[in-house]
């Protein structure tokens, strides 16, 4: 109705149609690469450049194509973190290193718990579980997976390690004490306190590894004097899938890049109100011509409180979105292996999958 | 408890018995013979003990002609309540308890009868010696009191029937005009009569009609009233005693049966008297205004504590031994011996002791004195968590019917408010019949009336004997009561109250005297008596609260507690009917110019239970009630003495934690140093489908870190006995397989000494102890003896349990019969699993419905996954928006390193907990943007997500699961047997039979109720249509008939059982083709 009423006015008309020909356009672009935040809901979520999926645009794979667009950026690395960008790439592909590195990247961890002594009050299931939980300092790499019949572990699938404890009433404490820590020895027992015990020609093999636990200062349990932990411990590879603990990463997650857009200048007032409803550093306030500019400064920043919808004034104003393969990855290792080296032994596991996957194919071919 | 029983004396006039005095020691147990030593309560849990100390006593007695005086004689055991006066746990340090194996923060109110801890619960009942005027069925309006004192109880009723008056009473075998009562009670003359009811012209008009009544009987005086009523007095009296008249029958049952509390001194019944009067005067001014009492209200309410029965039982059993001795006495001094009938020789301790004993442990309280029979009194104490053993010690039971429907007694009593716990009462038949208490509330104990009596004649209550009896209606005077009891009359009531207020604030009176008015009833009631509920309140004086910051910055640093408060007259006890007097303000901003006291915290309405749920004034009530019942099946830390203990049943959480939202009650009651749940990480989602009515999708890599890990720790138990034949049970060692040399499997475990060692692990029918028992026990009989070996036959006690458990410990004991006593602790530790159950605070509990590794979880920004995921259909029909503002305040304490409160009526605002999430740069609903795990992609929606305390419940699908293919019949009728412990069928029941029926499955329904359970072969002879077997008819002597079909053997028992009746059931047998 509204648009009849407007028909005299032709001008308007084809001003509107273009620009809504460009927003169609500019739409499409936006759809195939922008996660758009809404106030209720996101937006956008799905991969939809499927070949043929968009008239005018060509969405074949093109190994070219992939390797001009394809980027990865270390941002942060240290010891246990690392931080980088993975840009071009598809939801399913990102998802599946993390959730390699989750599952399926293998490290050793305690498996079997032999009990000669426990005294201590902590239960034999529940110290299996806590001395489980422990990280090893092992690279899983120079190790086989052991097979499921063998009793006995060998020196090329088993590492072992011993707990042996005892607690005694501190001699030089002094009598009115009440410190735990003055008056016994050897009450908490902690990761540190496991020693390695090499099996067959371990002891060569590994002289200059250091094998011991990741950290030192785990509590295991506390003892009181006269309680007595003698435990041997049997190492073995595994993977996260089949149990938590031999997941090498203490979490490994990515986020889409966030990317901030103001549909308008923002100015004055408003420019203040929209800088407080982003993470500090998203937004920052410029001096034009003795005026207070809003500018995006750093979108990276955002966490994406979605604090600007709770004002009605500029909550259309700006539009909030993600960038949808440019992929935010963050390793946090246990420490067993450096997360470059995991997100490597990630990409091996998934060459090595692909590669079976291949084939798997080939081979029903053949028949 | 001890004063009222003094001189036994008997039918020889020489000999006495008297009793000086009574004491009750300390706990403990006998070592040998005549050697004692304390026993501190967890040794008595441990042997299977009582944890009781010696009752005992001084006596004076004779012997021949002597008269000795004998201190310290046992007469008999008495349990101990822990962390009683006499308990060894009182005025001990955190240390010293640890030393004694016992938890500090154990409420303790509890007993310990052979090794079983026991709880009396609190009684709630009717108060005693209180006017009721309340109307029956048909409208008619009655009063009645329950008068009892230490010597009788008794029901007095007064009730209307057309217009006139009666008394009506159990010992009175038909209802007596109250006329009559009166004249009997020796008030004469009508107009005196009239005078003490009252001369309004109404009262004097309703009235009449039993003056007339009176009157047709002809009787006028005293004498005629008292043998009227003598002759319709029940004949029960007891033989013995000199014989009375009628007459004197009569009088003795006015003065000492009918309204027992009302003191009569020498037939002197002025007193009686007015209390009648004032019965009927209730009685008829409610009549016109229809002011009826509420039974319900709880000010007509008084709690029974565990003294307080202890103390019946007691003196009931005190009475017995008393007179067994008397009757032993009777018997032994007519007969004459070389010694001297000496009665300290024939005092059995067993009896007082047992008597208790057997009373505790089984529930069962029978006082034959007060006609009192009343079962479950007595509970085991659940330790399945902290919170239930707390929970139980604030229970209150009351004494209506389950089975009744009437909804008054069950129902919500606004007096309650503050007393009583609104939301913890348990679903089902005992729906608010068991209540629990609030935490603030005190119940009063009985105290001396004496001083208050004197106080009160001093404030210018006129002693009701020495007036008239038309003082009594005078508009401008107030009838004051004691404990139910007519004091007197006083014309300035509220000089009286607030005089009696002032002294009680000074502290010249007990702080639990209560002091209201009634101004419908024109009474003062003064109350001393003990089971009241009370609670204290802050004083406000001339608008202004007296507790000041100063005080609680006093309080704060320890300088002053809150008795000194109470001394100071800063804050006052107040009992129901004292509160209705009152003007309490809720907060401090509410006080206006009327108002007398201020609430100390609103949260304290709430019980124990209902006190750790965070924002339950956010929630729909009835969440909170299913919290207040599922709070107590949660798993986790029961005392620090956990692993000590030997339970029959015990749950423990492996990796409890604290609350990230807390209450001030959790904080009042140490909740988290015992916390029973764990901060789960929730994200509020469908995921998967398997999350339908209200399932949880559990994180497996959460699991395998110890997310709700368990352990369930059974005990076993055995005994080794002595028999009465020298015999006694043996345990062997384990029994070694003929070829290996080792042990055989089921003895696997066994040590040498044939018990098996800690840290083992058991299989199901593995023995825990190969204990052998003789096969003769029996002495043998004179003659027959053959002096042989005894033959053993094996009695082993075994392990049954469908997964494997580990001995954490065995305890080898003596229990108080010097048996030798075997405790084996069994330990399994459990990780959930599907079909496991866990609830939230908020009433929401949930089974697990899949389990889902971490991968697949979602995950936020900061790469977190959940813990937990729930539907988020849980919240629009339950309406717990306490759960969705815990999830809010947890993920903001977790952001900000702190816990957050949420109080009931209080806690950490939403708009506070918001900013916090914003300044972290959160949203501030608590949503946050999520990635499946599954594609990668980003979720649509935007999910709340945050901690959220989750306990795990002992149900467990281990404990429950159950199938069968075939298995084990009952002897009986040859049908499978019923219930998961026999390894049962599964029924196929009438409704599903009527399923198959109504569909035509005529196969299926005879494969089910009759092939797979009970068919059966017979013989049925043609001819006679009965019985035979094996080819033979027994009735027809032959077999040329007989031929054979299948049905089902419960059907061939009935037919045998109608014959074993003289009923034939005869078979109708034809060809199925004909």
């Amino acid at each position: 109705m509204r648009l009849r009423r407007e028909e005299p006015d032709c001008g308007r008309v084809t001003c509107w149609g273009r620009a809504r020909k460009m927003a169609a356009r500019g739409g499409v672009e936006e759809m195939r690469s922008r996660v758009i935040l809404g106030e209720f809901g996101v937006r956008n979520v799905h991969t939809t450049d499927f070949p043929g999926n968009y008239p005018g645009y060509d969405d074949a794979w093109d190994q070219a194509k992939f390797e001009q667009n394809f980027r990865v950026d270390v941002i942060h690395m240290d010891e246990n973190t690392l931080e980088f960008d993975m840009v071009g790439i598809d939801a399913a592909i990102a998802n599946a290193f993390r959730r390699i590195l989750l599952a399926e990247v293998p490290t050793i961890a305690v498996e079997k718990v032999f009990v000669y002594n426990n005294t201590s009050i902590v239960q034999d299931e529940i110290l299996a579980h806590r001395l489980g939980l422990i990280p090893i300092r092992a690279d899983p790499r120079l190790f086989e997976y052991k097979n499921q019949d063998d009793e006995e572990g060998t020196e090329i699938d088993t590492l072992q390690f011993q707990l042996k404890i005892k607690c005694k009433q501190n001699p030089r404490a002094a009598k009115d004490s009440s410190d735990p820590n003055e008056l016994y020895i050897n009450h908490k027992v902690y990761s540190k306190h496991m020693t390695w015990v090499p099996l067959g020609n371990q002891a060569d093999l590994f002289a200059d590894a250091d094998l011991r636990p990741v950290h030192d200062d785990i509590l295991i349990a506390q003892l009181r004097p006269g309680q007595e932990i003698d435990v041997l411990m049997h190492c073995v590879k595994g993977i996260g899938k089949d149990h938590a603990k031999f997941s090498p990463v203490a979490t490994a997650s990515y986020r889409l890049l966030p990317e901030i857009t103001l549909l308008q200048p923002i100015e004055g007032e408003a420019a203040e109100t929209l800088k407080k409803c982003f993470s500090p550093g998203v937004i920052e306030i410029q001096n034009i011509k003795g005026k207070k500019v809003a500018k995006v400064a750093n979108a990276r920043m955002d966490t994406f409180s979605r604090e600007i919808f709770r004002h009605d004034d500029l909550k259309n104003l700006v539009r909030l979105a993600r960038v949808r393969d440019h992929y935010i990855f963050s390793v946090e290792s246990t420490g067993i292996l450096p997360p470059d080296v995991l997100m490597s032994e990630a990409i091996k596991v998934l060459i090595g999958k692909c590669r079976r996957f291949l084939d798997e194919l080939d081979s029903n071919h053949m028949d | 408890m001890k004063a009222n029983e003094k001189v036994t004396s008997d039918a020889d006039p020489m000999w006495y018995l008297k009793y000086l005095n009574i004491y009750v020691g300390i706990p403990d147990v006998e070592e040998s013979f005549n050697v004692t030593r304390p026993v501190s309560p967890h040794e008595c849990r441990l042997r299977d003990m009582t944890y009781s100390a010696p009752i005992t006593v001084d006596i004076e007695y004779t012997r021949g002609s002597q008269r000795i005086i004998r201190n310290a004689l046992p007469i008999g055991r008495m349990p101990i309540m822990l962390r009683s006066s006499n308990c060894v746990l009182t005025g001990k340090t955190p240390a010293e308890f640890a030393k004694l194996n016992e938890c500090p923060l154990d409420p303790g109110g509890y007993f310990i009868v052979k090794g079983v801890e026991k709880v009396i619960l609190i009684q709630e009942q009717l108060s005693k010696n209180r006017i009721i005027v309340e109307a029956d069925r048909k409208g008619t309006v009655g009063a009645s009191v329950t008068s009892s004192t230490h010597e009788k109880k008794s029901r007095t009723n007064m009730i209307v029937k057309q217009g006139r008056f009666y008394l009506k009473h159990n010992t009175l075998s038909e209802d007596i005009p109250i006329a009559i009562i009166f004249k009997a009670m020796g008030v004469e003359s009508d107009q005196e009569i009239v005078q003490m009811i009252g001369t309004e012209e109404h009262v004097m008009a309703a009235f009449a009609p039993s003056l007339e009544e009176c009157q047709k009987a002809q009787i006028f005086t005293q004498m005629q009233a008292l043998k009227y009523i003598g002759n319709k007095v029940r004949r029960q009296r007891m033989w013995g005693g000199p014989k009375k008249t009628k007459m004197e029958e009569a009088r003795e049952l006015l003065a000492s049966t009918i309204l027992t509390h009302v003191p009569v001194k020498e037939f002197n019944f002025r007193a009686k008297c007015i209390y009648t009067a004032v019965m009927v005067r209730r009685v008829i001014l409610a009549q016109g205004e229809n002011k009826v009492d509420d039974r319900d209200y709880y000010g007509n309410k008084r709690l029974e504590l565990a003294g307080q029965l202890l103390s019946l039982l007691f003196e009931d059993l005190f009475k017995k031994f008393n007179s067994e001795m008397k009757k032993i006495a009777d018997q032994v001094i007519p007969k004459q011996r070389a010694a001297q009938f000496d009665v300290v020789k024939h005092m059995r301790q067993d009896q007082i002791t047992n008597g208790m004993v057997n009373a505790i442990s089984t529930g069962n309280w029978s006082l034959k004195r007060f006609k009192m029979d009343r079962q479950g009194v007595t509970q085991v104490l659940s330790r399945l968590s902290y919170i239930s053993a707390l929970g139980m010690m604030t229970r209150i039971s009351s004494q209506f019917e389950k089975t009744r429907k009437v909804s008054g007694p069950r129902s919500l009593q606004p007096s309650q408010w503050g007393m009583l716990c609104p939301s913890d009462t348990p679903e089902g038949e005992a729906c608010g019949l068991v209540k629990n208490l609030a935490l603030m509330t005190h119940i009063t104990t009985d105290m001396e009336d004496g001083p208050i009596i004197k106080l009160a004649s001093n404030l210018g209550v006129e002693d009701v004997n020495l007036l008239c009896g038309e003082e009594l209606s005078y508009p401008n005077v107030f009838l004051v009561f004691l404990n139910g009891n007519i004091l007197g009359v006083i014309r300035d009531h509220q000089k009286l109250v607030y005089t009696f207020r002032l002294m009680r604030r000074a502290g010249y009176i007990n702080e639990f005297v209560s002091i209201s008015t009634n101004l419908a009833d024109r009474c003062v009631y003064i109350s001393s008596d003990g089971g009241r509920l009370c609670r204290p309140y802050i004083i406000v004086k001339k608008q202004k609260p007296a507790v000041t910051n100063k005080h609680m910055e006093e309080l704060a640093q320890g300088y002053r507690n809150f008795e000194d408060f109470l001394h100071e007259g800063l804050v006052e006890y107040l009992d129901v009917n004292e509160e209705n007097d009152c003007n309490i303000a809720l907060y401090e901003h509410t006080i206006t110019k009327d108002t007398t006291h201020l609430e100390i915290e609103p949260f304290t309405l709430l019980g124990v239970c209902a006190g750790l749920i965070p924002y339950p004034h956010h929630n729909q009530s009835p969440r909170n009630t299913y919290q207040c019942a599922m709070g107590k099946q949660a798993m986790g830390t029961i005392g620090y003495n956990q692993r000590n203990r030997i339970d029959t049943l015990m749950y423990l959480l492996a990796y409890p934690q604290r609350p990230m939202v807390k209450t001030k009650t959790i904080e009042l009651i140490e909740f988290e140093k015992l916390p029973a749940g764990q901060n789960a990480t929730v994200a509020v989602m469908s995921y998967s489908g398997y999350d339908i009515e209200d399932a949880l999708v559990l994180n497996k890599a959460s699991l395998d870190r110890g997310f709700g890990r368990c352990l369930v720790y059974k005990n076993a138990k055995c005994t080794l006995k002595r028999y009465t034949n020298q015999t006694f049970d043996k345990v062997m060692g384990p029994m070694l397989d003929a070829a290996t040399r080792k042990p055989i499997w089921r003895h696997e475990i066994l040590d040498a000494d044939g018990i098996c060692s800690p840290g083992e692990k058991v299989e199901n029918k593995q023995v825990l102890v190969n204990k052998s028992m003789p096969t003769v026990t029996q002495t043998p009989l004179e003659g027959s003896n053959v002096p042989q070996q005894p033959q053993y036959k094996d009695v082993p006690v075994t392990y049954k349990g469908a997964t494997d458990s580990y001995i954490e410990k065995v305890m080898i004991s003596s229990n108080a019969e010097d048996a030798f006593l075997i405790k084996m602790l069994l330990r399994q530790t459990r990780r959930p699993e599907i079909g496991d159950k866990f609830s939230s605070r908020h009433g929401q509990k949930g089974v697990c419905g899949l389990i889902v590794p971490q991968e697949d979880m979602p995950f936020c920004d900061t790469g977190i996954c959940p813990d937990i995921i729930m539907n988020p259909h849980g919240f629009p029909s339950r309406m717990t928006v306490g759960k969705l503002i815990e999830l809010l305040a947890g993920k903001a304490g977790v952001l900000d390193g702190r816990f957050h409160y949420g109080t009931a009526f209080g806690g950490s605002k939403v708009k506070d907990v918001c900013e916090d999430l914003i300044r972290h740069g959160y949203n501030y609903l608590g949503k946050d943007y999520v990635t499946s795990g599954i594609t990668g992609e980003p979720l649509e929606a935007y999910i709340y997500f945050g901690p959220v305390y989750y306990q795990k419940l002992k149900h467990m699908v281990l404990d429950k699961m159950h199938a069968r293919a075939r298995g084990p019949r009952a002897v009986l009728t040859r049908q499978p047997t019923e219930g998961r412990s026999r390894d049962g069928g599964l029924r196929l029941g009438e409704m599903e039979r009527d399923c198959l029926i109504g569909y035509g499955a005529s196969m299926l329904l005879l494969e089910r109720l009759m092939i797979s359970s009970d068919a059966f072969e017979v013989d049925v002879c043609g001819q006679c249509g009965l019985l035979g077997y094996s080819g033979w008819c027994h009735y027809c002597k032959s077999s040329c008939h007989v031929s054979s079909l299948r049905i089902p053997y419960a059907c061939k028992l009935l037919f045998q059982e109608l014959q074993s009746m003289n009923i034939i059931p005869r078979l109708k047998l034809a060809k199925y083709n004909e």
